[in-house]
């Protein structure tokens, strides 16, 4: 038989959910061969405010999601031979190395081998100017007085570099999500640098893993019609790559979810546009050949990627301050509640017309039970509802005006139609973002081994 | 013999986005469905359920191999999730108003139920 690599998922965004790794960790340890856990907890946004972070504290500035996410299972991988790697690193992976290696110490862990991988961050490396130049599908940096990050997507060779030097976790800043996967694949199967059907098949591999959840179950269930069992404690994926760079999809047994051909040709076409050209740093993957097979119960095998010649240049992405989102929320319910909800929206409407003219305010009605539920049940979606809640929302560089807007929604309290109930306010630091093609020298990846104590 | 049914009860359908640009990925439940949805669901026709949302294009990529279409509906994000003042700047829910649509099968279709 020949040999598999075993590549789990432990998160597919920052906000995922924290104890499912566990059964990964578990599966992939039962596991006869090589071993990964791979985790994608880098969201544009969370880059930005890492890069924030950075700067106000040069031993902050990783992902904020590497404690809740690591601590579940170090202990697990370390013992069971199950090699991390994610990009917890954000802006700043060498603190995020170092703060893995405390978390290890903290749990009375043997200290891990840590590999670092950098050189994706451009901030200091281009001008804004340089930047602009090279901006896809629009000009926002040409105006922008500021830029917070700018980050290329490296590829997997760096991260199979890192692999090589033989460490217990791999931590990097930004890097294509699919080279997580195929990173461990480049250093356990060593496929040559223009091995393009196999750097293909490696691509996708992380590709359908990369979102975790997605491919067994999640983002799927529509009662009725596509039915999941056991959602609620829903396995994360593992794929099994052989050296030829077959795949087969599957999840740690004994958990919720589903592996079939619909939750895989789902996740295999999610965020593709040309499905002859998904560009990565790496190659460029042609999805139409793929085909797709069960081949036993949760286990779905997925072949005949190819692949064309990596692209010239490297993408990245340039973000830049957006002002700030404000919103606000009020409730109308019971008889005529209708009337009174729009009553309110056009208050509003009239009031900033006089006051903030140039204020593009947009008004959203929502209703199911926003005031009329209960604490101790869940609402009861069959009745027909009365129970408006109005969502007013706006963004703009100017603070105030936002303020402006909330303070004449929370004002319909006392001032608007009656019954106005439950108004809330939240106001957002927005960023905007931009993408750019860059040229390749300009990608600097290096790996550095921290902790090599043991 | 042919009888009418909501795309829903024949397709799988799922939204991604790339700033403010939307995909939605189409999968025939059965395969055998393909050829009906295919001369239905057309890019054009795709076009007036989102013509709300004004797309500047819209492509349809055909995945016979998988039994699967990829709809690019290119600038129906209000800007994309850093920049909509709504509360879906992925554009996630938007699968459902494609799975909305009615289409004509051959009556040998059921909907799962």
């Amino acid at each position: 038989m020949t040999p598999r690599v075993f590549i789990g998922a432990g998160a597919g965004f920052a906000g995922d959910r924290s104890d499912a790794g566990g059964p990964v960790v578990d599966a992939l340890a039962k596991a006869d061969g090589p071993r990964f856990l791979i985790y994608e907890t880098l969201a544009e946004r969370t880059l930005a405010l890492c890069q924030l972070e950075r700067r106000k504290d040069a031993g902050r500035g990783y992902s904020p999601a590497l404690e809740r996410m690591l601590s579940p299972v170090l202990a697990r991988c370390l013992e069971g031979g199950v090699k991390i790697v994610g990009n917890f690193g954000a802006a700043n992976p060498p603190a995020a190395g170092k703060r893995i290696a405390e978390i290890a110490t903290s749990l009375g862990l043997r200290a891990p081998r840590i590999a670092v991988v950098e050189g994706d961050d451009l901030t200091g490396r281009m001008s804004k100017a340089e930047l602009a130049a090279r901006e896809t599908d629009g000009n926002l940096l040409v105006q922008a007085r500021d830029i917070i990050s700018a980050n290329l997507y490296l590829g997997a060779r760096p991260i199979a570099d890192a692999l090589d030097q033989g460490p217990d976790i791999v931590v990097t800043g930004r890097v294509a999500d699919s080279a997580l996967a195929l990173g461990p694949l480049l250093h356990v199967f060593g496929w040559r640098a223009d091995d393009w059907d196999r750097l293909a098949a490696g691509t996708l591999a992380g590709h359908l893993l990369e979102c975790a959840a997605q491919i067994t179950g999640g983002y799927f269930a529509d009662p009725g019609y596509k039915d999941v069992p056991g959602l609620a404690e829903v396995g994360y994926p593992i794929a099994e790559v052989d050296a030829d760079g077959d795949i087969v999809i599957t999840k740690p047994s004994g958990t919720g979810g589903i592996v079939n051909r619909l939750t895989v040709i789902e996740q295999l076409l999610y965020e593709i546009h040309d499905p002859a050209a998904y560009l990565a740093p790496d190659v460029v993957l042609d999805l139409n050949p793929v085909e797709v097979a069960e081949i036993g119960k949760d286990r779905v095998r997925v072949f005949g990627a190819r692949g064309k010649p990596a692209p010239e240049t490297l993408k990245a992405t340039v973000c830049i301050d957006g002002g700030v989102l404000g919103e606000a929320e009020i409730s109308y319910a019971g008889p005529n509640a209708a009337a009174r909800a729009q009553l309110a929206a056009e208050i509003i409407v009239a009031r900033l017309r006089q006051r903030a003219p140039a204020l593009k305010v947009r008004v959203d009605a929502m209703g199911a039970t926003s005031v009329l539920g209960a604490s101790d049940r869940l609402p009861d979606l069959s009745a027909p509802a009365n129970d408006i809640r109005l969502r007013f929302a706006a963004q703009s560089a100017d603070a105030a005006q936002i303020e402006m807007l909330l303070d004449e929604v929370e004002a319909l309290y006392c001032a608007g139609p009656a019954g106005g109930a439950g108004v809330r306010r939240h106001v957002t630091p927005r960023l905007a973002s931009a993408s750019c093609l860059i040229e390749r020298r300009y990608a600097e990846p290096r790996v550095t081994l921290l902790g090599a104590a043991a | 013999m042919t009888r009418r049914v909501r795309l829903q009860d024949i397709a799988n359908a799922r939204a991604g986005d790339k700033g403010n640009r939307l995909n939605i990925a189409l999968v025939c439940r059965d395969p055998k469905d393909y050829a009906a949805i295919a001369t239905q669901v057309t890019a054009e026709r795709v076009a007036q359920i989102f013509a709300a949302r004004k797309p500047t294009r819209v492509v349809r990529y055909d995945l016979p191999k998988l039994a699967a279409f990829n709809f690019v509906l290119d600038d129906v994000l209000e800007g994309g999730v850093n920049a909509s003042l709504g509360l879906d700047g992925h554009g996630k829910s938007l699968s459902f108003m494609l799975l909305d649509m009615p289409v004509d099968v051959a009556a040998r279709a059921q909907a799962p139920t």
